[in-house]
């Protein structure tokens, strides 16, 4: 690292602070711990199901995928009252196939990882142009990864605005900022891409671990960097920004564990799907498969639940 | 330094004259009550434990022992009179006689057994700690349980091993000892007095405190049941006066208290003369100090972990906080916000994070200082929680503006109360954390390497963590300095003084 990343980092954790991580690692341990039975139980998982972004982000994506995808964000489960999910995402290309199966009137909302995901190793223009198409599309939120290059290098104002070109490229569409936390090395540096990031973004938009496309995704240590983060941001400024981990939330016991993070460092504004998501797939069915459960009291097999998408 | 922290340097993106942006800790999403369901197994009375038996005190009576969380009766305890102590001697002196015999490799068998049955029985043990002394069920099945197996496992891995102790030198045991110990940690007290004990070759009478017995009862099952000789260890239970007893006795080569400063003063003017060895663990005032360039978030977490773990019922608690004073106001905003998630109440509930009040004994010197704070001029927070209607509970509070002579500051309050104070200068850090007749532990929170290795030598204090608090472990020696007491326990030093050098 050169001597001017090394200052331009020195300056900004003077003023928004370090983490560490021997600590911030015990205290998430303690949500694993606390124990969620019955009526709780229920609404920590019917919550988690409204906070899901169903994902399918693969090469090999097609309509009918996307489309049978959508089918399940709609009506995840017969026989269950159970919500519809906050979202499906997409890649760009689908955007339009999701709209058509969705339909204009649906609380449904589409996601799309534009801007060359997972990399974002493309020209700006290039990857403004694909937020453009995307919303254009009718994509209602995009998701975007933050140039990490220009951040480890200390070029902190190149990556400020990177994003805000692609918050005035929005429009009216809701952004999510991928820090791609693996890349990023340290839970220091994640606090400084959240606030480098947080700066520039409108209230309402989110910061987002990961893009599934990495070995290291979301996880309740660096989830709670960046909901600390969220919440000094929020106190300092007023400006509320919400919160998507994404990759690696597989089962209904880790989301309900991601929510306690939530309800104690960021409190009951931040349980609802405008404020926290999860980016995840296998996950919506595990949480089907435990409401099931708490119903009947028994486990379902796997195979009763409709397998959607597969990806992260 | 930073913009968290001082007012005037904030950002202005928030306009005049709209409310502070607050957050809401409210019950959107309440918890269930998820209590802990597993069977103590607890006697509806229980006998002194004399040469290997249960049997009842000389005098016939009994007294009740009390669950803390709701008031109500757990068991009845026997109460042991000097008679009674007297036996137990007696069965000691004879214990003595074989155990001492043994190898030290056939010693380590017995102590192995009673860590591994111990951990059979963890979650027994841990909800009778529980129902017995208040503290959460999080705590004693986490901490207090395993971490009492672990000391009996550490120490039985010595027994064969004695001529490594002291280098050079030959050790032999000392004979019988009497240990006195208190009510906060009931079970890992015991532990952390029978087992080097034990390994050393020596017998024990060893009175518990009268609030929690009821596990050290439970434990003189497991002695049966591994298999011990006859009174290698003998439980007399009771009040003051039955550890008057113990420790003055006659036949104790050696005596070990741990409690309060006051007791162990009265304990050293009885024992003056006598040509008894002696340990004492006493209290504590500790000064957790803040430095401007900690992680806030994890130095607050430590804050609260070193003043609420179990009730702040603590000898080693962070009870003063020191605070840097460029961070002042960050630290103390971010721990109200952290205090008001903190879960008081049911002690067998899974989520509670701070229990009840061992006893209303307690709880009134508790109400009593903290009225002295308030009183003084301190300024006091307390979160808004719902606490039980019925037992001994207290909320977690935090006085700031506290100046060192305040009583909240100077004297240990043994409760969930924190004494907020500031420093400008390291040298003033270290001036005011050793303005105390106390000296057991300290804590300092920094990101410098260097200014923690010249805090832990500057500060008087037994044990110095450094960017944690309350880390405790079988193979390091704790013990104070000044009137927090004298010798060691745990580590080689803590077998030091169970033994004497041949």
């Amino acid at each position: 690292m050169s001597s001017g990343s090394n200052a331009a980092f020195r300056r900004l954790f003077n003023e928004i602070g370090t983490v560490d991580q021997v600590g911030i690692e015990e205290r998430v341990a303690k949500y694993t711990t606390r124990s969620i039975k019955k009526a709780a139980k229920v609404q920590g998982l019917k919550l988690a199901v409204t906070m899901v972004d169903l994902t399918t982000l693969e090469g090999k994506d097609t309509p009918g995928k996307v489309a049978s995808l959508c089918q399940k964000a709609l009506a995840p489960h017969d026989g269950l009252d159970c919500p519809q999910v906050a979202a499906v995402c997409v890649y760009p290309a689908m955007v339009r196939h999701a709209r058509r199966a969705l339909g204009e009137d649906t609380a449904v909302r589409i996601a799309s990882v534009a801007t060359a995901f997972p990399s974002g190793q493309a020209p700006l223009r290039t990857r403004l142009a694909e937020v453009k198409a995307a919303v254009a599309d009718g994509a209602d939120e995009i998701d975007m990864v933050i140039n990490r290059g220009a951040f480890l290098a200390g070029e902190f104002q190149e990556m400020q605005d990177e994003i805000a070109a692609v918050v005035q490229a929005c429009g009216d569409a809701t952004l999510k900022v991928i820090l791609e936390v693996s890349e990023l090395e340290t839970y220091d540096k994640i606090r400084a891409a959240s606030f480098l990031a947080m700066r520039v973004i409108r209230p309402g938009d989110f910061i987002k671990t990961s893009t599934g496309k990495t070995s290291l995704n979301a996880t309740l240590g660096n989830n709670q960097v960046m909901i600390e983060a969220i919440r000094d941001f929020y106190l300092e400024t007023g400006t509320p920004i919400a919160m998507k981990p994404a990759g690696g939330i597989r089962t209904a016991k880790q989301a309900l564990q991601f929510l306690i993070a939530v309800k104690e460092t960021l409190g009951d504004e931040w349980l609802n799907n405008t404020r926290y998501r999860f980016g995840a797939s296998s996950l919506l069915n595990d949480l089907l498969r435990q409401l099931e459960k708490e119903k009947t009291g028994a486990y379902q097999a796997p195979y009763y639940f409709s397998e959607a998408a597969e990806s992260y | 330094m930073s913009i968290l922290t001082s007012e005037n340097k904030r950002p202005t993106k928030r306009s005049a004259g709209r409310p502070l942006p607050e957050l809401i800790f409210g019950d959107l999403w309440e918890f269930d009550p998820a209590p802990e369901t597993a069977d103590p197994k607890l006697k509806p009375r229980y006998d002194l434990f004399i040469g290997g038996r249960f049997v009842a005190p000389v005098s016939g009576k009994y007294f009740d022992s009390i669950n803390p969380a709701n008031e109500t009766k757990l068991a009845e305890i026997a109460q042991a009179n000097a008679a009674d102590v007297d036996a137990a001697y007696a069965a000691a002196q004879k214990g003595f006689a074989v155990w001492s015999k043994l190898p030290g490799k056939e010693r380590a068998k017995y102590i192995y057994r009673l860590a591994r049955l111990l951990q059979d029985r963890a979650r027994e043990f841990a909800v009778a700690e529980t129902m017995d002394g208040g503290k959460p069920i999080k705590e004693s099945r986490d901490f207090d349980v395993p971490m009492a197996a672990a000391h009996f496992f550490y120490h039985a891995g010595w027994a064969d091993k004695l001529e490594y102790v002291a280098p050079g030198r030959k050790v032999a045991p000392l004979g019988v000892v009497g240990q006195v110990i208190p009510w906060n940690f009931p079970l890992l007290m015991m532990a952390w007095k029978l087992a080097p004990a034990l390994a050393m070759g020596n017998t024990i009478v060893i009175k518990p405190a009268e609030t929690t017995s009821v596990t050290a009862l439970k434990f003189a099952e497991i002695v049966q049941d591994a298999g011990f000789p006859a009174g290698v260890v003998n439980i007399v239970t009771g009040f003051g006066d039955t550890g008057a007893a113990v420790l003055n006795h006659p036949a104790a080569v050696k005596v070990a208290f741990t409690g309060s400063t006051e007791v162990g003063k009265i304990i050293m003017r009885s024992l003056a003369g006598t040509d008894k060895k002696m340990t004492m663990e006493l209290g504590g005032k500790a000064a957790n100090i803040v430095f401007d360039d900690a992680p806030l978030d994890q130095a607050v977490e430590g804050i609260v972990n070193g003043i609420f773990f179990n009730q702040g019922h603590v000898c080693c608690a962070g009870s003063r906080l020191l605070v840097h004073e460029p961070v002042a106001a960050a630290v103390l905003a971010k721990l109200k916000t952290r205090i008001r998630t903190l879960r008081v109440g049911d002690p067998l509930d899974k989520n509670t994070d701070i229990g009840a009040i061992n006893s209303r004994e307690q709880l009134t010197r508790i109400e009593k200082l903290v009225a002295s704070g308030v009183k003084e001029g301190a300024d006091m927070f307390q979160p808004a929680c719902k606490l039980p209607t019925k037992g001994y509970y207290f909320r977690p509070t935090v006085f700031s503006g506290v100046s060192m002579s305040h009583r909240i500051a100077r004297e240990e309050i043994f409760g969930p109360v924190l004494s907020v104070l500031t420093f400008r200068t390291l040298d003033e850090a270290v001036e005011k954390a050793n303005n105390t007749a106390y000296g057991l532990s300290a804590g300092v929170w920094t990101d410098k390497g260097s200014r923690i290795l010249k805090m832990s030598t500057e500060l008087k204090a037994g044990v110095v963590w450094a960017n944690t608090y309350n880390k405790f472990d079988p193979t390091s020696p704790f013990g104070g300095y000044k009137e927090s007491g004298f010798g060691r326990e745990g580590g080689r030093q803590g077998l030091l003084d169970y033994c004497k050098l041949v």
